[in-house]
């Protein structure tokens, strides 16, 4: 299976998703901001970084990339998409996932290993977890704190949309300690943490909490 | 030539942790009277002909595309001078 | 106002120039009219006034720096060493590291966060322009005193400008230190290093040969930034000044940085490049000269082509600006056009400005006229030297006398402990650190609170898959013990960083340093220095670690008060298998506790001194290179031959911070009883040459056979354990507690 890990200018962590899905046993394609090509991938990863530097919001320009009007088409259509961080940013400003993310409430950046609890374990990303089960992944990011309205939040809630809830303590200040949503078909899922980097013993974040998203990927398209 | 501002705010009811520090700054250096602030970003956007109607309205498509997200931020266009 | 032309500067011999207010001597600006023949145009007084200031030409410290080469250790491993943009360490497998540490000081004092942003960005446009991926960085930095009111404006400023910048680029940022202390109040140090990684046979070099070959400026587009700050804010001395200096610091880009390192490495790839210099102070002038006087010795350049942010710039201007992100080139004609497709792919801005030739001249020219026309070996490489006067400061003498043996030492041991671990020097660095990325690109194999930082090499670029190799960093410095001795505090700052690196498993393989220092007119100051660097030549040569470059900052002082003098030093290691680290402090529970070294009553200079009564003086612990050779070897050794689960290197605060700290890194306490006969040394003295290690039971005996055969002194201290730090009939402390000691400091003042 072959999935796609977009590089926009001032991505960081390609390498990284790349890596994370090789060890799950699938082919990283590098896709280009600049290109109108998905390449015919079976599933995206949107990684972390600050593409064009987050001038104007983290995400804003990025969403205009030639590639993500293929994307944003393809999503609807049902094509599994992740992103992480940035890509998060990405995801909501190019309104595949609703709501937004701004400034951490305590104004700095913030890298940690952070407690999260995984609150739905069916959607593409997420079906190798347990509802319920704990994780320990990386947080680093500046502008995590997740905000949508009132009605956008109650919905989030009642489709039982929230994937990720941070565990312990909110780093960011997010609205009700979401971490990670989806959308309504749960193929489009958008987390602040990493996963990419908690797949090795030697590397990154202790523990390789990481891994359960793309064995989830993998096997959902070797099912498919 | 004209130029036309644009001032993006986050909405009132989404918080604004440096409008907030910037608050709590101010009686510190001495500044008092001041109950909340607000922090923002204008965009000065400099037309090649006239601020006209139809040009406004391209500015405010601007601002609703790119230059505001609005889900979390209010913008207000209006021409300088 | 009138273009000052090379003709008219001949016709007009007796125009008074503004040496002066450039930073130039009297007798500077005679050497330069005698080098031309007749008065410098302005455009070439702006030249020679920033590539003769003491931050570009090392005037007053090259006479001693000369030991670094003189006194090196014969290396293998060494395939460039100084006066390059960095040097270049042969790691194995075909791979090499370039690694450097420079100082931004004082733009980091005027104006905090872009100060040390652009410290980063300036010290990893060095170690691209060796032809390498920069991999990580790391930062030295020191403030004024925890609770004085300045250190909260310059320390949050100054991370945030870090964090920013670093994080941006997706370099892991993997180590460094944080120290306080109130004479660097009016003087921070932020002292930065990167290290990168290339193929050893692809080492790129600040050269432009082939007359014909074309000199391209790409990245940012040059402002008005930092304009007269390498000769003025990186050298002069500043009072009260700061407000008026702002406009002249240099703003940075990290967004362009980023794109500017991938686009130099697939130029690389590409092997489009011939020669390659970084703008860091003293910008276009210094790029050119230096290229142009390493290269076939001569170059012309068009300034009107310089693309510009701010078209209102001169060209005196131009070549003064420290505009960042830039960096310059010698590209061959056949290969501009694949040089320039690579640049647009990454939106990256390059212009072709001039063209190297063979008059051995360097001329420029703007609006047609020629306004620069000089041998570029002068400004680059025979500028000026200095043999400044020195001698032992006055007070030196009593300074030494002044022991801490009269001090009274506590007998309750447990709120002495509590009380240092919670100091503002032994407490956590959290607060700063964990505003850095330090997972970034998934080969941090240790970052901090480790003593040292820990890459693997694999990963990292394409075609080196096939390594097990890791490098490893560390940095230290310690400013007190070097006030007391610099020679002996220069060495011990090495000691410790070599230290660093071997608890990790790596051999400590070559040195970087950055020297801060106060004014070196001050003759006590400059006996500091001279020392400093006599003390650090002979111990690299004892280790067998050669210099490999570094950087000098002088003139941190405000008024007749200079800062400690503070040799920063960087080592790096390298660890044939990666796999084999050795992780930091208590990793389990049930494992034996060993203190590797020997312990001597030595409080000089001590955070303990520090801390319980505010004294600084006598002398700082005793250098024993051999012993840390010893000590490297073993930990080592047993590194490879997997007999360590942990290890923590002993420093400030001695071994009962180790233990806390050991304790402290997974969550598992120990209990121990100490060796000597004085609880109070054993626990609290900072003698050198010491580790503390854990490991399995049944690994105990190779140890100490290890230990035996290297006469390393070793001692089983006791089990790990438990939820607590329990030192026998000493004292006894839960790991929360310790835990609250140590991590509330930072918050509480910075929030």
């Amino acid at each position: 299976m072959r999935v796609g890990v977009v590089t926009f200018p001032g991505t960081l962590d390609d390498q990284d998703a790349a890596r994370a899905l090789r060890l799950a046993g699938a082919e990283a394609v590098p896709l280009w901001h600049a290109d109108h090509d998905l390449k015919g991938v079976d599933a995206v990863f949107l990684p972390g970084g600050f593409s064009y530097g987050d001038y104007l919001r983290c995400g804003a320009i990025s969403r205009f990339a030639p590639l993500m009007t293929e994307l944003v088409p393809a999503a609807h259509a049902g094509l599994p998409v992740l992103g992480t961080c940035n890509g998060f940013q990405i995801l909501c400003e190019a309104h595949l996932l609703p709501g937004a993310l701004v400034r951490n409430a305590g104004l700095h950046y913030v890298c940690r290993d952070q407690r999260i609890r995984v609150d739905n374990a069916t959607t593409a990303w997420t079906s190798d977890f347990a509802e319920g089960q704990e994780i320990t992944l990386p947080v680093k990011h500046g502008e995590g704190r997740y905000v949508a309205d009132a009605e956008t939040l109650a919905l989030l809630e009642s489709e039982n949309r929230v994937v990720f809830r941070y565990s312990g303590s909110n780093p960011n200040g997010s609205l009700n300690d979401i971490a990670g949503i989806t959308n309504e078909a749960g193929n489009v899922v958008g987390l602040m943490p990493h996963p990419e980097h908690a797949v090795e013993e030697l590397t990154g974040a202790p523990g390789v909490d990481g891994r359960g998203f793309f064995s989830s990927i993998v096997s959902k398209l070797v099912n498919a | 030539m004209a130029r036309v501002i644009v001032d993006v705010v986050l909405k009132p009811e989404i918080l604004d942790p440096q409008g907030q520090a910037i608050a709590r700054a101010l009686p510190r250096l001495g500044f008092s009277g001041v109950s909340d602030v607000r922090q923002g970003k204008r965009f000065e956007v400099e037309l090649e002909g006239p601020a006209d109607d139809a040009a406004i309205a391209e500015v405010r498509k601007m601002a609703e595309t790119l230059l505001a997200n609005t889900v979390i931020e209010d913008f207000v266009v209006r021409v300088e001078g | 106002m009138n273009l000052d032309t090379v003709k008219r500067a001949g016709q007009t011999p007796d125009e008074r120039m503004p040496f002066a207010e450039l930073g130039m001597k009297q007798d500077e600006y005679d050497r330069v009219v005698a080098i031309l023949g007749r008065r410098p145009t302005g455009s070439e007084l702006a030249i020679y006034s920033v590539m003769w200031s003491e931050h570009c030409s090392y005037k007053s410290s090259k006479v001693h720096l000369r030991q670094f080469g003189t006194k090196a250790p014969k290396s293998e491993a060494l395939l460039v060493g100084m006066g390059e943009n960095a040097g270049v360490v042969d790691i194995g497998d075909g791979w090499a590291a370039t690694f450097k540490i420079e100082s931004h000081n004082h733009p980091s004092y005027v104006e905090p966060h872009q100060g040390a942003a652009t410290g980063v960005g300036g010290i990893v446009r060095d170690i691209m322009s060796m032809g390498a991926r920069p991999v990580a960085v790391m930062d030295s930095l020191r403030f004024g005193g925890l609770d004085q009111g300045d250190t909260r404006r310059v320390l949050p400023g100054v991370v945030e400008g870090i964090s920013h910048y670093g994080n941006c680029l997706g370099l892991p940022n993997i180590g460094g230190e944080v120290v306080f202390d109130p004479c660097y109040i009016g003087n921070p140090l932020v002292n930065a290093l990167c290290v990168g990684l290339l193929r050893k046979d692809q080492i790129k070099l600040a050269v432009a040969p082939g007359p014909g070959n074309k000199v391209i400026l790409f990245g940012a587009r040059t402002g008005a930034d930092g304009i007269g700050g390498a000769s003025v804010l990186a050298s002069a001395t500043f009072e009260d000044e700061s407000q008026a200096k702002r406009p002249a610091v240099q703003v940075g880009d990290p967004f362009m940085e980023k794109l500017l390192i991938e686009c130099c490495l697939e130029l690389y790839q590409a092997d489009v490049v011939v020669g390659i210099q970084d703008l860091g102070a003293a910008g276009v002038s210094c790029a050119t000269t230096e290229l142009a006087a390493k290269g076939t010795g001569g170059m012309d350049v068009d300034l009107n082509l310089v693309p510009l942010r701010d078209p209102t710039l001169r060209p005196e201007e131009i070549l003064m600006s420290e505009s960042q992100e830039r960096m310059m080139a010698v590209v061959t004609p056949g290969d501009i056009d694949a040089f320039l497709a690579i640049c647009a792919k990454w939106d990256v801005p390059a212009t072709v400005i001039g063209e190297v030739t063979d008059t051995g001249r360097l001329v420029m020219t703007w609006d047609g006229e020629v306004i620069v026309d000089i041998p570029p070996g002068t400004a680059a490489d025979e500028g000026p030297i200095y043999e400044r006067p020195l001698h032992e400061p006055l007070g030196q003498h009593d300074l030494n006398l002044d022991t801490p043996d009269t001090l009274e030492r506590p007998t309750d041991l447990r709120t002495t402990l509590l009380q240092l671990i919670a100091s503002p020097n032994l407490s956590s660095r959290e607060w700063v650190t964990s505003q850095y990325d330090r997972y970034v690109r998934g080969n941090t194999v240790l970052a901090q609170p480790a003593d040292a930082g820990l890459l693997r090499v694999s990963e990292i670029m394409p075609g080196a898959e096939d390594t097990t190799r890791g490098i490893a960093l560390a940095t230290d410095g310690n400013g007190r013990y070097a006030k007391l001795d610099p020679y002996a505090g220069a060495q011990l700052a090495l000691s410790e960083a070599y230290r660093n690196v071997a608890v990790t498993g790596a051999t400590p393989l070559a040195v970087t340093n950055c020297l801060n220092f106060g004014s070196p007119e001050d003759p006590e100051v400059m006996w500091q220095f001279a020392e400093a660097v006599r003390g650090l030549a002979d111990a690299c040569k004892t280790l067998g670690v050669p210099v490999t470059g570094g950087n000098v900052s002088f003139y941190n002082q405000t008024g007749s008060a200079a800062i400690n003098p503070t040799p920063v030093i960087g080592v790096l290691g390298v660890i044939d298998d990666v796999a084999k680290r050795v992780r930091s402090g208590f990793t389990a529970a049930g494992l034996r506790v060993v203190l590797l070294g020997a312990t001597y009553d030595e409080f000089g200079g001590s955070e303990w001194a520090h801390v319980a009564h505010g004294h600084l003086g006598g002398l700082p612990p005793r250098v024993n290179l051999e012993a840390e050779r010893d000590l490297a070897t073993v930990l080592t050794e047993a590194a490879k031959s997997g007999l360590l689960e942990g290890s923590h290197d002993l420093s400030d605060g001695g071994l009962g911070i180790a233990l806390a700290e050991a304790c402290l890194s997974q969550g598992v306490g120990a209990t121990v009883s100490l060796p000597g006969g004085d609880a109070f040394v054993d626990l609290f003295a900072e003698s050198s040459a010491r580790a503390l290690v854990c490991l399995k039971p049944e690994n105990f005996e190779a140890l100490t056979d290890l230990c035996a055969r290297l006469d390393v002194p070793c001692y089983g201290l006791g089990e790990t354990g438990g939820d607590r730090l329990v030192v026998e009939g000493v004292l006894e402390a839960t790991i929360a507690e310790l835990r609250m000691s140590h991590e509330a400091t930072l918050p509480g003042v910075f929030g």
